[in-house]
């Protein structure tokens, strides 16, 4: 596809964290002059996310035993100044007819940036199941305390409480604790059986399970409480967090905190590849419907790739092989020569963490329990004040056995986040009030904007196509 | 396993129309069977606008819009809830003396139907509603008209009919429709269905052409696709639903603040889906922002697209077949037959009983294209025009 001058269009890359910087540098070392588009104003992602120009901590401090990886990155992509067109602070907010529509920070303006070959990698945000009370200040996402301590450089609380499951859990814990937060408590609602038992698969990755098992060992040697099989039950407080209640099997147990973070694992970011017309599959492992992409990356879509956690949660360095990957599919698309070999170790190393997702699925299992021990009261959808009783009750007597009609009827991700954040949860009642395995249930349609737009910006804009 | 049923009126779509249809029908005794494709509701009757508005409309459809501002009076009692039913007025607004005098002229034709149209501009006007931008100069209102939650109100219709005894078979696509000589014969697959009855009401909407044309009536039916964009709660700021004279645009503030605007159009991506045209939502932030300064600073949170039926004269097809005894047509509501809908079924259930309508609907007959192209083809022998792309207008 050609622009308006006749010129070739450069390929365009959403998301500048590992599998977007990897791509990019791919790209380039191929000759080609990419657009990056992203919403930070420094590349990295959520994982490597930069703290701001004036702040000097080191990436030791804001890395651990990440500091390495995050420096390869950003030195990765600070060698491209020049080669790339980077448009930071910058969100892809609707697409049609190969048109992205971006929403640029800075300038506060809404421009059109056409593409010929577009690599998505869209990225993640946290896998929330609500618990009551955790609309309380001070109960933040387990991503969102590790961006408040890396790029805020402050703690969510003084004394603060981790729960949910995941291996995100025991790296904020640990970072947390580094940092000079007292972590009062990690809960787990996964058994330390679970984790060994999930031993042989992860063994696939035995750096990042050294890792993980460091991280335990360290807070561990540090007094902090570990605590695993535990279900979650309530956020103490009435203004604000005071505590945390959970049921450890045996009895209810409580803890006094002021600050909370939680999250069960991540969930992908699948709004412009459903805007692009990616074909989606319910996919077992990740508990959510994603869009298809072969070994490769290539969509549903021709000229669409999808690269790193938007596509399916595989995690940082995954997401650096799949940008790669993703890049050299593109390039071989359109005919240009590239190195077959460099491809199959890319792919076999995919294929690898793949293994290792299914083990780590195994360590920290989905708490698929949750959704019956949701109290009626509970409030699934935040922006839109809707409670677990809410959706049981427009199931029961409005015989809602679909996502879409769910929300229709009671509103449920009908808000400001529209469902990015409640929509897991939601599927989960739903499910589970009708009894239908979570795939029957559907995904909720995607509608631009991607994120919330102001009207002004979508009434001025640039680059109008004549 | 294929299940045979066999009722007295089988209905295909679950729309509005469709579904009101179903309600009127139990409660006039007959057994009714309605095949819908996907959901019911789910569709225009679903994701339309929400305006239950009959000014503006043309006089020959005002005595069914009447008649359908009986049935909204008593919604809660015919659906089992007010589905945010609001008489809170509708405005259209004058942006020029043009519009103006436009108004008056169908203040005028309507004068017969008790609209209770009232003309207000100047002065009187940004007292009234300071909230309106310097653009609108005056404008026609209709106390009575409103606005609803399509959302809520058109699968309502097809759970009351249920509830009255109507079986309502969603995700019941109808693969093939026959007539065996005394009565139709509708199968579905997927579900393994075979529904016989003498009389078939086509209610499918955009996709009631192909229906039609299976039993000789056909009807130049086109797609059209609106493109609506909905703001994030604000305060509540104005009452009145709002039109344009002229249109362009349209909007109305839910009571949960949400500002919801529809203007220009959308397109299809395939044959059920659609999705709103990127410059459609640069028209509506342009003018609404221009009517309504208070939404100079709001987000736009989601917007929506459906798939609506056309015929060239913008007004539906509501009537029997000439050519098929038994087979009754109620579509292509031109995105405008929210209000209309539950009208648009008491009708259908009293031509399915009685074969007449106690309500005038000549205006809406099946063949008018026929009987319109052999007039003239008799006058002037040109070929018809080349069909423009449709503007959708509220």
């Amino acid at each position: 596809m050609n622009d308006m001058t006749g010129k070739a269009l450069p390929p365009v890359i959403v998301g500048a964290g590992p599998a977007g910087v990897r791509a990019a540098q791919t790209l380039v070392a191929h000759g080609l002059r990419p657009v990056v588009i992203d919403e930070a104003a420094r590349a990295g992602g959520q994982v490597y996310r930069r703290q701001p120009p004036q702040f000097g901590r080191s990436s030791r401090t804001l890395y651990g035993f990440e500091a390495g990886r995050a420096d390869a990155l950003h030195q990765a992509f600070d060698a491209l100044r020049g080669q790339v067109e980077h448009q930071s602070d910058s969100l892809v907010w609707n697409v049609q007819d190969h048109w992205l529509d971006v929403l640029d920070g800075p300038t506060q303006r809404t421009r059109r940036v056409p593409f010929a070959g577009l690599i998505v990698a869209t990225g993640a945000t946290d896998r929330v199941l609500p618990v009551p009370g955790w609309t309380l200040p001070g109960v933040y996402t387990l991503g969102g305390a590790q961006v408040a301590l890396k790029f805020q450089g402050c703690a969510i609380g003084q004394r603060v409480v981790f729960m949910g499951t995941g291996p995100l859990l025991y790296l904020v814990a640990y970072q947390y604790a580094k940092a000079g937060a007292q972590v009062a408590a990690v809960l787990d609602t996964a058994r330390f059986a679970d984790q060994c038992a999930a031993l042989p698969a992860m063994a696939a990755q035995p750096a990042v399970l050294l890792k993980g098992l460091y991280y335990v060992a360290w807070l561990r040697a540090h007094g902090v409480a570990l605590h695993g099989g535990v279900r979650p039950l309530r956020v103490l407080g009435t203004e604000r967090v005071e505590g945390v209640a959970w049921h450890d099997g045996r009895a209810e147990r409580t803890l006094e905190a002021d600050a909370v973070g939680f999250g069960y694992a991540l969930r992908s970011e699948t709004q412009l590849a459903d805007l692009l017309g990616c074909r989606f599959a319910y996919a077992p492992l990740h508990r959510a419907h994603l869009p298809e992409r072969d070994a490769a990356g290539r969509s549903s879509v021709a000229g669409v790739y999808l690269a790193g956690d938007g596509a399916g949660i595989l995690g940082a360095d995954a997401a650096e092989w799949a940008g790669e990957r993703a890049a050299l599919a593109l390039l071989a698309d359109r005919g240009v020569q590239i190195d077959a070999a460099r491809t199959q170790v890319l792919e076999r190393k995919l294929a690898r963490v793949a293994g290792f997702r299914a083990g780590l699925e195994r360590a920290f299992p989905f708490p698929q329990d949750w959704a019956a021990h949701a109290p009626d009261e509970l409030v699934v959808c935040r922006c839109e004040n809707v409670t677990a009783g809410n959706l049981r009750q427009t199931v029961r007597e409005a015989g809602a056995d679909e996502l879409n009609r769910l929300k229709a009827l009671c509103r449920v991700g009908m808000g400001r986040c529209q469902g990015r954040m409640c929509g897991v949860a939601a599927a989960e009642v739903l499910a589970h009030a009708t009894g239908q395995p979570l795939q029957q249930v559907g995904r909720l349609r995607g509608q631009a904007p991607i994120k919330p737009i102001p009207m002004e910006l979508a009434a001025a804009q640039e680059g109008l196509p004549s | 396993m294929t299940q045979r049923i066999d009722c007295d009126v089988a209905i295909v779509g679950g729309g509005i129309v469709g579904a009101s249809a179903a309600l009127a029908l139990r409660r006039m005794g007959r057994s009714v069977v309605l095949l819908e494709r996907d959901l019911c509701g789910s569709r225009s009757s679903g994701v339309n606008f929400g305006g239950v508005r009959r000014q503006g409309r043309p006089i020959s459809q005002l005595p069914l819009a009447q008649r359908s501002h009986r049935i909204w009076g008593e919604l809660a009692r015919t659906i089992g809830t007010e589905g945010e039913y609001v008489r809170s007025g509708h405005f259209k607004i004058a942006r020029s003396e043009a519009d103006l005098a436009a108004l008056e002229q169908y203040r005028a034709q309507s004068r017969d139907f008790d609209l209770g149209l009232e003309m207000i501009s100047g002065a009187r006007l940004r007292e009234r509603s300071s909230w309106l931008g310097a653009k609108a100069l005056g404008g026609s209102l209709c106390p009575e008209d409103g606005q609803a939650n399509p959302r809520l109100v058109s699968p309502a219709f097809a759970r009351a009919a249920e509830r009255e005894g109507a079986r309502v078979l969603e995700r019941a696509r109808v693969d093939e429709a026959a007539h065996d000589g005394q009565r139709f014969v509708l199968r579905s697959v997927a579900p393994g269905l075979e529904v016989r009855a003498p009389v078939l009401l086509n209610c499918a909407g955009a996709w009631a052409g192909p229906l039609a044309a299976q039993f000789g009536d056909e009807v130049p039916l086109r797609s059209g696709h609106p493109a609506m964009a909905v703001t994030e709660p604000l305060p509540v700021f104005m009452d009145w639903s709002l039109g344009v004279e002229g249109g362009g645009i349209y909007c109305r503030q839910v009571a949960r603040g949400n500002v919801v605007m529809g203007g220009g159009a959308g397109f299809a991506l395939d044959d059920e889906r659609a999705r709103v045209e990127r410059g459609s939502i640069d028209g509506i932030c342009l003018q609404a922002i221009e009517l309504l300064p208070a939404l100079r600073h709001a987000h736009i949170i989601r917007t929506w697209s459906g798939t609506e039926g056309y015929l060239p004269d913008r007004q539906p097809v509501l009537g029997v077949s000439p050519r098929r005894p038994g087979l009754i047509h109620g579509f292509g509501f031109a995105g405008a037959g929210f209000q209309i809908g539950p009208a648009a079924g008491e009708v259908l259930a009293e031509l399915a009983c009685h074969g007449r309508s106690s309500t005038p609907i000549e205006a809406f007959a099946v063949d008018r294209f026929e009987r319109e192209a052999e007039a003239v083809a008799a006058n002037a022998p040109n070929p018809s025009p080349r069909p423009q792309p449709i503007s959708v207008a509220r």
